[in-house]
This record gives C-alpha cells, structure tokens and sequence, in this order.
C-alpha cells in the first residue's frame, strides 16, 4: 500500500448523458490533511467524491484511496473511508440509537455498544438517544450523520457539505474535531461552500463545471493569479461598482456588504484608476491581500469566459 | 396541480410506457387464453377390454374435443396418482369384461373418475359424456348390433361419474386455499418490491451502499421480515378456511407449511428482483401489477389451468402460483403426500433460484 498519498486519483471523467459533469480531475490528498473542496453549485464536488469512495464509475482515468484502486477495490474502500452524504441519507424511521447501531452493524465493528454509547455521548445525545431522526432538526441530522460516519473510525473522511446547515458553534466544534483528527493522521475531503472553513484547510481545490481550476494552500491559491485587491469603503457602492468596472485596469469588483472589493492583474493601472475615482469623495481606500472569496470569483468568471458555459 | 402531475408523468417515460402498455399486452394475451369452457382435459384410460367398441368410444371422447386421451398412465395405481397430483383431470375405467357383458344386455358400467376439485372445469366434461356415449354407439351399432342403437331400449351401457375430492361440487373448497395463493403473491411482492425503491427514494440507498455490505446480504435483509409475515398470514387464511368456509383438510399441516414457506421465499425473491429493477415506488407497483395479473389469470386460480391453450400454459408453468395452487389443494382437499407434491416442489426451487441470481444480478452496486 503506498503511504504517498491517503487520495490520488489522475484524469477522472463522468459524463451523465451529453453533460461533462468532471472533467480532467487529478488531485492528491497526503495523510493527515485536511482538504477543501470549494466550487459552486452544480461543479461537480458530489460526483467526484463519489467516484473516489466507489459509488459512481468513472467513464475514464484512475486512482487510488489509501492505496486501494478506485475502480477494483471499492469494497476495502468502502471499510475504512467514512463518507458523508451531502442529502441526509439516515434512516429517517429509526431513532438516534438504532441508526448508530445499524452503521456499527454493517461495519462489523466488535465493541459495538461501547461504540455507539461514545458516538451518543459525543453529540451530547444519551438523552435523546430514543427519539426518532426522522423528527430532528436539519442541524441535528447533519451532526448525527458526521458522528455516524466516523463510528468505525476511518482512515480517510469524505465530507460532502458537512455544515450545510449547522449552527455556528457546533461549526467551530465540528472544525476543532476534524484538526484532531487530522493530528491523529487521519486524512479529511471536505467539500464546502463556506469561506471561512476554506481558510482552516490545509489545501485546497477548487472546481467550476467539472474542471480543477486551482490547487494549493489557501493564500498559493490567492496568490496564483498575481490579483491585486483594493476594498473601497463607504456607501452607495453598487452605483460605484458600476463606474469603476469600466476603468482601464479592474478585472473584477464584489460588494461585501459595505466594503467594495475591486481586483485586477495590472496593479499599477488598477491603482491609479481607483485613487482617480475616491479623490475627493467621501469613500476610503484601502489596499488588501487578495482574499480567496476574490481569487474564487474570478476563477469562475474566467471558467464561464474560457469555455462559453453559464453557470446554472 | 394537473398540470404538475402530467409533466412528471411525461418525465418518466418508462412509467408512461408502463401505463400504456401493459394493460394492452396483457388485454391480447388473456383475452385469447381464457377459456371458461375448458377443453382438452388430460385424461387417462385404464383399459382391459380392448375391443372396437372400447376403442370407439375412447376415440369419440377425443372427438369431443373435452378430453385428451394420454397414455402415460396405464395401470390403476400410476393413474390414481396422476390425479392427486393434478397432472391429470379424469381417469376412465373400463372393466375387463365390458365388451362381452355389453353384447349380452347385461348393461355394464365404465367408470370415470373426475378431479372435482375444481367443479367448473370438471362439470362440462362430465355433462358431456352422455352424449359421447350416444355417438360411439351410433357408429358401432350396426348390422346384428343394431338393436343396441334404438332409441326406445333402454341404455346398453352406463358411464359413472366418481367426483374425486370434492364430491359435492362445492367451489368454495377450491377457491379458498388458491385464495392463500393469491394473497401472498400479491402481499410477499409488493412489499419486498417496494424496499429498495424506498431507499433510493428516500436517499438512504447513497448512504447503504457506501458501507461494506454485499448485495446478497442487504437482500436476506429485506426478505426475512417478509418470511414471518408471509407465515402468519399462511395461519390466518387456514385457520379462516378450516373454521370459516368449513373447506376439509385432510392433508398434514407440516407439508402445507412447507410449501407455503417455499412459495412465500420465491414471491420475496420476486419481489426484490424487480425493486432493483425498479427507479422508483411507481414502477415498482407497475411491475408488481404487470407479475400479479398472469398469476390470476393462467395458474388455474379462476380459469381450470388444462383449459389454457398450450402457449397459456407454458406461461402459467413458469409462475410459482401455478405449483402452489397444485400444491395447496391437493393438501387441502387430496390429503397428498411427500411423493404428490415433490413434482410442484422442485420446479418452485428452480424458480427462486433463477429469481434470486437475476435479482444479485440486477442489484446495482452504484449510482450509475
Ligand atoms: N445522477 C445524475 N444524473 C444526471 N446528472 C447528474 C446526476 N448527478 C449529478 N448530475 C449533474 O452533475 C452536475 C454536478 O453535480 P454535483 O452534484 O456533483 O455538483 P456539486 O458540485 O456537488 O453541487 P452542489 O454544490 O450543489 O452540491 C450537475 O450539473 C448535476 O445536474
Ligand atoms: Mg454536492
């Protein structure tokens, strides 16, 4: 088993019907990271993470899972990788308990009870543990699913959208747990639309209409393009935007509620331009390093450029 | 809302296919084998006059077009056998000494026993053979013999007719434990067709088949709870006949009760067979519909199974239904016998074995 890398799959493609859905993918996960995987709706992060625990076959290309081929050896995959499902997928007729003692169950785990107590405990549940899931919060299933895909203790975590939907301080638990995990050597896909967990992965990937546009630590991947960013602050901003978009060097503005950040690749053009317009107006700028939410957005608009696609 | 509903519908072009077709296909293939006027009974004669006359009146049996003569069995014993087993419907005696005590006026009797467990199919042969009498007798009785033929003597010969297991015609006796069968096929396949469609529905199937387990087994899952289920629904309806509708049992429980858990297993492999084949919930009732109706109409629950055409019947011996209902009334009503049933038995084994290799077969692994 090659210890190289706990992810490493090279060219993945799906096609559903006429619809490329992945393109191309190639992307490698080491042990004991924690991996982003950021893209918009419809990128294709679920068919990807699918096709790397075995439940979608690639139409093309390979790869391994803790050294296991992705298309052979699904089933020793599927034994030690937990894999969260971005759709609640526990059995909604079944309370707390019985759903963790299935999973316990169907991974042949041998202190079974002991297991299931710990998981119930863990989640702050013994209490409750008898109340069907099907009557849960959309927070409390999401928690329960995480717990339940990490009771047979997995080498490698495929998280799709884990916090979609989870409050604030159970985010920040849930981000403190996976770090030690991760310290623990166990390696973490996590796919989310949140930029604030983008920034606590170690890497990170991102992915518009099935193509890997970028790869890397969060500040390689801001910096990759060689953005520079200015934030305007102030009010009435969506008229400026408007004004500043047309000025010879800025590629790209975002309102951030009342900050307005403008990017461009010709710094010296995108500064003149902008000291030109604040000059004499009540507006403040500011220069920034270039965050990922700005990096992220161009890699779309150029996505959309490049291969005429809009996004759905 | 119409309109919602019609554009889904359209969507799901296998279901629409479904609702369109089927209730044709099977319009042409019932409408052609139903048959309630059953003819071309399976029939074996026991002969130890084998005379012109005897040999006549066989073959205006044959003519009549109600009976098929079949000489696989030629000794009492194999014969009587025959009809427990329901392999054959009539069986005609014909005493060694008919001929000669015929041409005396002595007035001698053949005897045809009938499988009355199905009084329909029974009666119009039976109602038949008087006048079958009358025409052998035309052809034969001629020259010396003439007087045989006239009209005002008295009859030359008589044909006695045993009804065999159900003496008094009653079709409650027949209808009720081919109700058994009935009811647990539609039960056993219906809720087995629905579990796996229910878990892709609801999701849950994403998450069944990311964790290690093998198709078989996530199969004898969804079946064993079925089992019971099917069992107790066996005790119920029994009880329900035998103190109910009074239906004679005179067979042994431990039989009946082994060809229902055989016949309940192979409708549960049905069952989930087409639940992996089914996308969703609505094909899974479709497909349930479109296996329920040729096991009500061409295993002999309604219509008497020999009176099918023979493509009817090769059809309807491809159905478990057909061998329960064999099985369940000669217990019932025949009182039968390890070596009675075993010819139903086996063919229910092959059944839920070829099923249930399909069904692995079918089970989809991933999401594709
Ligand atoms: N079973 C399927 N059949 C047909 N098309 C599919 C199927 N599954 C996904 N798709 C299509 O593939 C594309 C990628 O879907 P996918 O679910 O991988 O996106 P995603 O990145 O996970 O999106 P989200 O952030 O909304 O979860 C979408 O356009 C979707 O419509
Ligand atoms: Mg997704």
């Amino acid at each position: 088993m090659s210890t190289d890398f706990a992810i490493d799959v090279r060219n993945l493609n799906k096609r559903f019907g006429d619809k490329h859905v992945v393109r191309d993918l190639s992307l490698q996960v080491r042990p004991g990271e924690i991996f982003g995987f950021l893209g918009p709706n419809g990128s294709g992060k679920t068919t990807t993470i699918r096709m790397m625990c075995g439940l979608l076959t690639p139409d093309s290309g390979s790869g391994t899972c803790l050294g296991y081929d992705i298309l052979r050896d699904s089933a020793k995959i599927k034994r030690q990788v937990g894999y969260m499902t971005q759709r609640f997928s526990y059995w909604d007729d079944l309370n707390i308990r019985e759903n963790l003692d299935f999973v316990a169950r169907m991974y042949g785990l041998p202190n079974r009870r002991a297991a299931v107590d710990q998981a119930l405990e863990g989640l702050g549940l013994t209490a409750r543990a008898k109340q069907l899931v099907g009557t849960l919060s959309g927070g409390w299933k999401q928690r329960i699913a995480l717990a339940a895909c990490m009771l047979h203790e997995p080498k490698l975590l495929l998280l799709d959208e884990p916090t979609a939907g989870v409050d604030p301080s159970a985010r920040r638990d849930f981000w403190e747990e996976l770090h030690r995990l991760s310290a623990l050597g166990i390696s973490v896909l996590v796919s989310t639309h949140y930029m604030d967990e983008a920034e606590r992965c170690h890497k990170l990937a991102y992915i518009a209409h099935g193509e890997l546009l970028a790869q890397g630590k969060a500040r390689e991947i801001a910096r990759q393009e060689g953005l520079s960013t200015w934030a305007i602050h102030g009010d009435a901003l969506d008229q400026l935007s408007k004004k500043v978009k047309a000025l010879p060097g800025v590629e790209q503005t975002v309102v951030f509620g009342t900050t307005l950040h403008v990017s461009g690749r010709d710094a010296e053009a995108l500064e003149k331009s902008l000291r030109a317009v604040v000059a004499g107006t009540r507006w403040r700028l500011e220069a920034m390093e270039t965050g990922l939410e700005d990096a992220f957005i161009y890699f779309m608009s150029r996505a959309v450029d490049r291969t005429g696609f809009r996004n759905e | 809302m119409v309109r919602k509903e019609f554009l889904q519908l359209r969507r799901d072009r296998i279901s629409l296919a479904m609702v369109v077709g089927i209730p044709f296909v099977q319009l042409i293939l019932f409408g052609y084998a139903i048959n309630t006027d059953p003819k071309q009974m399976v029939t074996a004669v026991i002969s130890s006059d084998h005379s012109e006359f005897t040999r006549s009146f066989v073959s205006a049996m044959q003519q009549s077009d109600y009976f098929r003569v079949v000489n696989k069995w030629t000794d009492e014993e194999s014969a009587r056998a025959a009809l427990r087993r329901g392999e054959a419907m009539f069986v005609l005696n014909i005493p060694p000494d008919f001929t000669r005590r015929l041409l005396r006026g002595e007035r001698p009797a053949l005897l045809l026993e009938a499988d009355a467990t199905d009084p329909v199919a029974a009666g119009a042969a039976v109602g038949a053979i008087e006048q079958i009498a009358q025409s052998a007798l035309k052809k034969d009785a001629v020259g010396a013999l003439s007087y045989l033929a006239e009209p005002e003597s008295q009859k030359p010969f008589q044909v006695h007719v045993h009804r065999l297991f159900n003496p008094d015609s009653i079709s409650r006796n027949n209808i009720v434990p081919g109700l058994m069968g009935m009811i647990l096929t539609l039960m056993m396949v219906l809720l087995t067709g629905l579990a796996m469609t229910r878990e892709r529905e609801r999701g849950t199937m994403e998450n069944l088949l990311a964790m290690p387990v093998r198709p078989l087994e996530v199969m004898a899952g969804k079946v064993a709870p079925y089992i019971a289920v099917g069992l107790i629904q066996v005790t119920l309806i029994l009880l329900a006949a035998i103190f109910i509708f009074r239906v004679p049992f005179l067979g042994s429980l431990v039989w009946l009760y082994v060809s229902a858990l055989l016949f309940v297993a192979a409708n549960l492999t049905v069952g989930i067979m087409l639940s992996s084949l089914a996308r969703n919930q609505l094909q899974a009732m479709q497909m349930t519909v479109f296996f329920f109706l040729p096991n009500l109409m061409l295993s002999g629950f309604i219509f008497p199974f020999q009176g099918m055409p023979g493509w009817a019947q090769a059809i309807g011996r491809a159905l478990p239904l057909t061998y329960f209902l064999r099985l369940v009334r000669g217990i019932f009503l025949k009182g039968s016998e390890a070596a009675d049933i075993w010819p139903s038995i086996w063919p229910l084994l092959v059944f839920m074995v070829v099923i249930m290799t399909f069904a692995v077969k079918f089970y989809r692994k991933t999401l594709d």
